[in-house]
Formats: structure tokens, sequence, C-alpha cells
């Protein structure tokens, strides 16, 4: 009965949820008599500390509070250091978006050719292989000296940690298409840009989308760290600046939009390929 | 003697071995032609080269030795003149049956309206029984369905020439029985020239003219022809009362079972 196994499924999540935020409530409920200052921490912290009070942990109370508060207001903008939430995801967004597309504009066709042809394939793996693995925060100094700009710089970082999940997936998507499909086109004389489209593109087109599907949760995951490091704007630095005002509360806010947001692009994207899918 | 309609000679086809050199051929000097009209099967075990054959006709594959003349032309490289069935259907999922119909009609006549194309395409389809069927996916056909859907692409194009790999090697005896009338009527109708490959020799009895028997590879060769001078009005329901039937049939099972493996007459 799968219907029933649905609500049984609900259920136990809600039992979680219903667990974790008491046990939560515990926690920070028992906190507050016990605060002991770290002299490393309190170097850390600032002048938050130096002033004396230590702000407790949060209760899931505060946050619902917090939380309440974003939602009634979330595009304000009351200079540099005070945007709404939604305002600031949307900086986020609008760079994952801009990078990643570019990203793909630029790894889809290549991959397209890289997937083709054996000996372009293995002229460009070296260069993927060393390329991938670097943490592409790592390209960020070099970005920032290059470009001179803050925003331009993280959209390249996004583009950079985009761009090899799809390339890699479009030339696999490519290069593996079952030969009896391209047996299929030649023996009808298809011209080459036409089994391009209409075989090879639609035959690696599943493929090619769960690259994208990598890149876009990569970059979701890079944006935050990058704009940490270049501040201004976005949920990296709002994260980052309510540290510093310690305020607890807005960063478990943040984290809790951030996850749902990482999560509707997965959603989209999973749309999108089944779109795209077929069954054999 | 005026020159068949295709022309095999002295065909052979190697692959490298291990060590990079040509290893044995999978088979050698395989000569044979196919007049106008005519149907051919070929029967050899598995693995003799029959598909290898095959898609050397269809310009596919390369042959390491030997020439294909077909209507007076050097084949070299696949051609619209010879339509394919293969062994294991080849339609593309992402497309509908008359969408894979279509593909190759359009690339037949590149100069025909969308509206001629669609009504060239159904008019294949419902001659294969398919009228019904025709926005439906692979994945939504049954095994019987996608082959005739694959039979259908390749007479759509009306090639010179029809090559079949094992068209009804999946299928269940009875659609197979079937699809086999369909097809006998269609070629009939049409006077289509076949090559067929097939390991069932009823199935061959039934659809040849003439029968090419292969020795087992490696250095497989055509070993033997049988003609098949049965009444052409024949069906599968009257077949077995032909009074050659058995006789013929005899003779192909002997081979298979005795002869396909022994290379020359043992000298000793
Ligand atoms: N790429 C290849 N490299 C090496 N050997 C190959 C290759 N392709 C096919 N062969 C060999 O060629 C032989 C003929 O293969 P082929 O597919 O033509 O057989 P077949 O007669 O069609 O068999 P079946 O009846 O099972 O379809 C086989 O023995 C196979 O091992
Ligand atoms: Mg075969």
């Amino acid at each position: 009965m799968p219907v029933a196994r649905r609500w049984r499924s609900v259920l136990v999540s809600f039992v979680i949820l219903v667990l974790v935020l008491g046990a939560w409530q515990a926690a920070t409920h028992s906190e507050e008599a016990a605060a002991v200052v770290d002299p490393a921490y309190a170097a850390l912290v600032g002048n938050a500390a130096a002033s004396g009070g230590k702000t407790p942990f949060p209760g899931p109370g505060e946050v619902a509070a917090q939380l309440w508060r974003h939602l009634q207001d979330p595009f304000y903008d009351r200079g540099p250091n005070d945007k709404g939430l939604g305002l600031q995801l949307a900086y986020s967004i609008a760079r994952v978006l801009t990078g990643f597309l570019c990203a793909a504009l630029v790894a889809i066709p290549l991959g397209f050719l890289i997937g083709m042809s054996r000996t372009l394939y293995e002229a460009f793996d070296p260069f993927i292989q060393v390329l991938k693995p670097v943490s592409p925060l790592a390209w960020m100094p070099l970005a920032l000296y290059t470009i001179k700009d803050a925003n331009l710089s993280a959209m390249f970082v996004i583009f950079i940690c985009s761009i090899w999940p799809m390339l890699i997936n479009t030339a696999f998507g490519v290069g593996s298409v079952r030969q009896d499909w391209l047996n299929v086109a030649r023996t009808l004389e298809v011209p080459r840009l036409r089994t391009a489209c209409k075989v090879i593109l639609p035959a690696a087109a599943p493929t090619i989308m769960t690259g994208m599907r990598i890149s876009i949760g990569i970059a979701w995951l890079v944006i935050v760290a990058a704009e940490m490091l270049i501040g201004g704007t976005g949920i990296g630095y709002f994260v980052w600046n309510e540290w510093n005002n310690l305020s607890i509360a807005n960063i478990i806010c943040a984290i809790l939009f951030i996850g749902l947001i990482g999560m509707a692009l997965d959603v989209l994207l999973a749309r999108a390929a089944r779109l795209v899918s077929y069954r054999e | 003697m005026s020159r068949p309609f295709l022309e095999v000679e002295g065909l052979a086809k190697h692959y490298p071995g291990r060590d990079g050199r040509p290893g044995a051929p999978v088979f050698e000097n395989v000569t044979f032609g196919i007049e106008r009209g005519e149907f051919v099967c070929v029967i050899g075990h598995s693995g003799c080269g029959k598909t290898t054959i095959l898609n050397i006709l269809a310009g596919i594959d390369a042959p390491s030795a030997g020439t294909i003349i077909m209507d007076g032309r050097e084949v070299a490289g696949p051609s619209l003149d010879r339509g394919v069935v293969f062994q294991a259907h080849a339609l593309l999922p992402w497309m509908t049956a008359l969408q894979n119909v279509e593909f190759g009609v359009r690339s037949r006549w590149p100069a025909y309206t969308q509206r001629e194309v669609r009504s060239h395409s159904v008019r294949y389809l419902e001659m294969v029984g398919l009228g019904h069927a025709l926005d439906k996916k692979p994945a939504e056909l049954s095994g019987g369905m996608k082959q005739r859907v694959g039979i259908a692409r390749a007479f759509a194009i009306q090639p010179k020439m029809l090559l079949l790999d094992e068209p009804f090697g999946a299928l269940d005896a009875l659609t197979r029985g079937t699809i086999q009338d369909e097809l006998l009527a269609i070629v009939r109708a049409t006077g289509q020239t076949v090559f067929m490959i097939t390991h069932d020799v009823d199935e061959a009895i039934l659809l040849a003219d003439r029968i090419l028997l292969m020795s087992t590879g490696p250095r497989a060769r055509i070993a033997e022809t049988v003609a098949v001078d049965l009444p052409r009005s024949r069906t599968r329901a009257s077949l077995h009362h032909e009074a050659r039937y058995y006789e013929i049939r005899n003779r192909l099972v002997d081979f298979l079972v005795d002869k396909a493996a022994k290379k020359e007459p043992v000298a000793s």
C-alpha cells in the first residue's frame, strides 16, 4: 500500500523533526548557566566577547521568531551591511545562474567536440584531470588579480567549478552513444549535423543533464564560500556578517534557506532531466 | 551471361589479434551473387561472420579483402540504396514509431514537405499493421511491433535492396509466423531484392529462393548453396505439404549438424 507507506514516512519525518527541535530546546535551555569564555575564542570573536556578555545559543523559538521577521520583509535594503535575506539570496542565485550558464555554454559544445573525436578526447584529458581536482576557491586570487572586480570574480569561480562535471559528462555521453543508433543514421545517409542534433544530442541528453545537476549542486556549495571571501552582497556574505554581529539566529535562518534553495535548484534540473530522458 | 545485380567477390575479414598482427580471418573467399528480385537467406552457426558480412554489404564495416558491386557500382560506404533491418531493431528510443520512419524518409527525399514525409511514412507503418501505434515510443511497443517499425523504416526509403539481420530472432513463434507472412506478402508485391540472415531452417525455406550455407569460423566460407525450388506461392500453412520440403529441410539440417564444422573432406 504505497499511500499508507507515504503517510507513515511523513509521520516519521515529523517525529524526527520534533525530537531534534526538542533536543535543541533542551540543550540551549541548560547552556545559559555555564558561560565560560576561552581566551583564544575571545580573541576570535573580538569586541563582542570583550564587552563581557556571551550571546547564548538561540533556542528554536528565537530562531522561529527571527525567521518570521525575515519572511515579513525579505527584500529590504538599508545600506551595505543590512539587506533582507531574500535580497541576499537573490544576489547569490544570480551569480550562480550566470556562472553556471556561461559554463554550460562552454562545456556542452566543447564536450560535444571532445566526445566525438578520440584524438581531441585524449588531447584534452590531461588538462581536465589536472584542473578538475583544484578547489574552485584557489582560483579566486587569480580572478581578483586579473578581473579586478569582486562580483565578476565570484561568477568566474562558479564558472570554473561548474564546468568540469558538465564537460566530462557531455564528452562521456556523446562518446558512448550506442553504435547501433549511429549506424542507423549512417545507413540512412543522414548528414553529420542532423545526426548530431537528432541522434547524438538526444541520446546523450540524460548524461548531460546529470552533469548539469552535479554542476549546479557544486556551484551552490561554492557560492557561499566565495561570497564570504569577496564580501559585499550575497548569502555567503550575510552569513559572515551575521557571525561578526554574533547573530546566531540569523545564521541558522540563512542555513535553512541555503538548503531550501539548493534543493529547489536540484528539483528544477531533475524536472528538466525527466523531459529529455527516454526508456529503451 | 549477364552479371548479377549484387556481386560479392572474394570477401574476407580479419581482426587484429592480441599481438597487433592480423589474426586468422573470420571468413575468407566469400563469393556469391544475388539476382534482382531474388530473396537470399544465409544460415550458419553463431559467430561465423554473418552479421559482419551484412554490415560490409550495408557499408558500415569494411572488408579486409574482396569487392562488392551492386547494380554496376562498387559498394563503398553506406547508402540509401540498401535498407537495413538490424539484429536488435535499433529504433531510436526518444522518437515515436512514426518519427523513426520519418527520420529515414526525410533523408531519402529532402525536398518533401512535412505533410508528404508524414503521409509516406504513415503508409508504410500501415502496411506492417501499425496504423494504430504511430505515436507510441519504442518502449511502449512489444518486441514484434518494434521489429515491424524497423521493417517499415527500411522499406519506406524504397531501397534497391533490403538487408535483414535475423529480424525475427527475438520473437516468439506465433508473432514470428505472422510477421514472416507479412514480410513475404510485401516482398512478393514489391519485387524487392532481399539478403537475410537467419538461424531458423524453416524460415529460410519459407522465404528464400536460395539459401547460402556458411561453414563455421574461423576461415568460414560459403560451403553450399541450396536452391529452394518450391512454388513462390507457398505459405506457412502449405509448406509442409510440398513434397520437396523435407528433402530441402534434411539437407540444411544435415549440413548444420554434421558438415558445417568440417573444413575439407579429410583425406586419410
Ligand atoms: N571488433 C571485433 N574484434 C574482434 N573480433 C570480432 C569483432 N567483431 C566481431 N568479431 C568476431 O567475428 C566473428 C563474427 O561475428 P558476427 O557478429 O559476424 O557473427 P554472426 O555470424 O552474426 O553471429 P550470430 O549468429 O551470433 O549473430 C565472431 O567470431 C566475433 O568473435
Ligand atoms: Mg549476427
